[in-house]
């Protein structure tokens, strides 16, 4: 899978002492299970299979949350005929942590077609982690209806096309909807009433909050001719320029990537289901046949840490197998 | 010497007017595919419609078929006519009863685009 470490960071933007190119060779080793915390001001890593080692750390952080993506419940394609098992393996994971999740974060494409027994499957599957799930649709929830069946499972209090936010441990988190009244030709969208929602909804918060952004098709512009990214997003990374942290979580491109710019961290999850091919190395962005032997070690999950008092938080991936 | 030239040149006048004979009425067969008798679909694959632009007359109907591995929709650019999502082997049809230009997009893929022009 695609490693982005070489997207390396110059500055120390945070002034917390942390070197964030040696930050980001640790997450190097994040795909085989490396969990990467800030403690006092000193970058900590730890195998994940190592469970006395990681409790320890994680004890320390204050909050803690996992990221899952594209699961795309109903596909049955040669890239993976039983994506319900990979889900299962996800959370078969999640439930093996050492410190279990506060609550979990989906990025969308939860179902293939929108179809309700495949939100059905998913809930069900997710419900074995006791912890509440966070939703945002993908393009594939929201087919036919305009995202209503979705906003009526999983958006209840949100706003418009179903954007929210809601705070934790001291974290802001953000859900943002980028794939609704998509234009012929462009990119993912946020629109107008969203954009002045975000600008209104972060105006009052103290630059020292840390922000937690998640929508499902990235927030930077990771490869546009295959629509891998969002037209508008620059101005909603405007409303967050004055934060000290702001980590941008995504998925729909079912791949890990990452991307430090000035404050901000961008960074795309691993599908549930199936991988997808790395920019520009196929004709078109398909799921991608792998080996059947090998095919869950290009799915994933990320968890998340959060030190109360550190600016940048601690995201590793890793892998199903 | 003079007649044998000119029977060489003759031949090969006679030759070069088949060639292009045969090259008018290959394009004439070609131009019938893409009349309207035969370009009345057009296959979704790998993320792009086929042939992205048809040229039909008006009356006819256009039907899209997703061959790809993925979900798509055709909806037109100006609301024109929207499909439901289209699954795998799934087909759209819509028949254009007026002349006119009609590009086309996936709603859910928006970089896949294409066009019918309906004369």
């Amino acid at each position: 899978m695609a490693d982005k470490t070489k997207d390396e960071i110059l500055y120390d933007h945070n002034h917390d002492g942390i070197d964030r190119r040696g930050f980001l060779k640790c997450m190097a080793w994040a795909g085989t299970g490396t969990l990467c915390v800030m403690q006092g001001g000193v970058l900590k890593s730890f195998a994940l299979n190592r469970p006395s080692d990681s409790g320890a750390a994680v004890a320390k952080g204050e909050l803690s949350f996992v990221q899952i993506s594209d699961s795309h419940m109903g596909f049955n394609k040669p890239a993976n005929p039983d994506v319900a098992a990979t889900l299962q393996a996800a959370v078969d994971k999640i439930n093996g942590l050492a410190t279990p999740p506060e609550f979990l974060l989906h990025t969308g494409d939860v179902s293939h077609l929108s179809r309700a027994e495949q939100f059905d499957n998913v809930d069900q599957i997710l419900k074995s982690t006791g912890k509440q799930t966070f939703f945002v649709p993908g393009e594939h929830d929201v087919l036919d209806d305009d995202g209503k069946q979705f906003r009526e499972r999983y958006g209840k209090g949100s706003k418009g096309a179903g954007w929210y936010s809601f705070d934790q441990k001291g974290v802001h988190f953000v859900g943002l909807v980028n794939v609704m009244n998509l234009k012929a030709g462009g990119l993912g969208s946020l629109g107008h009433d969203q954009l002045e929602w975000l600008e209104d909804d972060v105006k009052h918060l103290k630059s020292s909050t840390p922000i937690v952004v998640f929508a499902h098709i990235p927030l930077w512009t990771v490869y546009p001719e295959w629509g891998w990214g969002t037209d508008d997003s620059a101005q909603a990374l405007g409303y967050l320029k004055k934060f000290g942290s702001v980590t941008v979580l995504n998925g729909h491109i079912h791949q890990i990537m990452q991307k430090v710019e000035g404050n901000v961290t961008f960074h795309t999850a691993a599908s549930t289901a199936f991988p997808q091919p790395e920019p520009g190395k196929a004709p078109s962005p398909g799921p991608m046949t792998v080996p059947a032997d090998q095919l869950r070690s290009y799915l994933g999950i990320t968890n998340v840490n959060y030190v109360q008092g550190h600016h940048a938080l601690a995201v590793v991936d890793s892998k199903l197998g | 010497m003079r007649i044998r030239v000119c029977t060489a040149g003759l031949a090969g006048l006679i030759a070069t007017a088949a060639i292009l004979l045969l090259a008018g009425a290959n394009s004439s067969a070609l131009k019938a595919q893409q009349g309207p008798a035969a370009s009345t679909e057009v296959k979704i694959d790998n993320f792009s419609f086929g042939p992205a632009a048809i040229t039909v007359a008006a009356g006819t109907t256009v039907t899209w078929t997703n061959r790809d591995d993925i979900p798509h929709t055709v909806v037109s650019d100006d609301k024109v006519f929207k499909s439901k999502v289209l699954d795998t082997d799934e087909k759209f049809s819509y028949t254009f009863a007026k002349p006119g230009t009609y590009p086309y997009f996936c709603s859910v893929h928006p970089k896949m685009t294409g066009k019918v022009i309906v004369q």
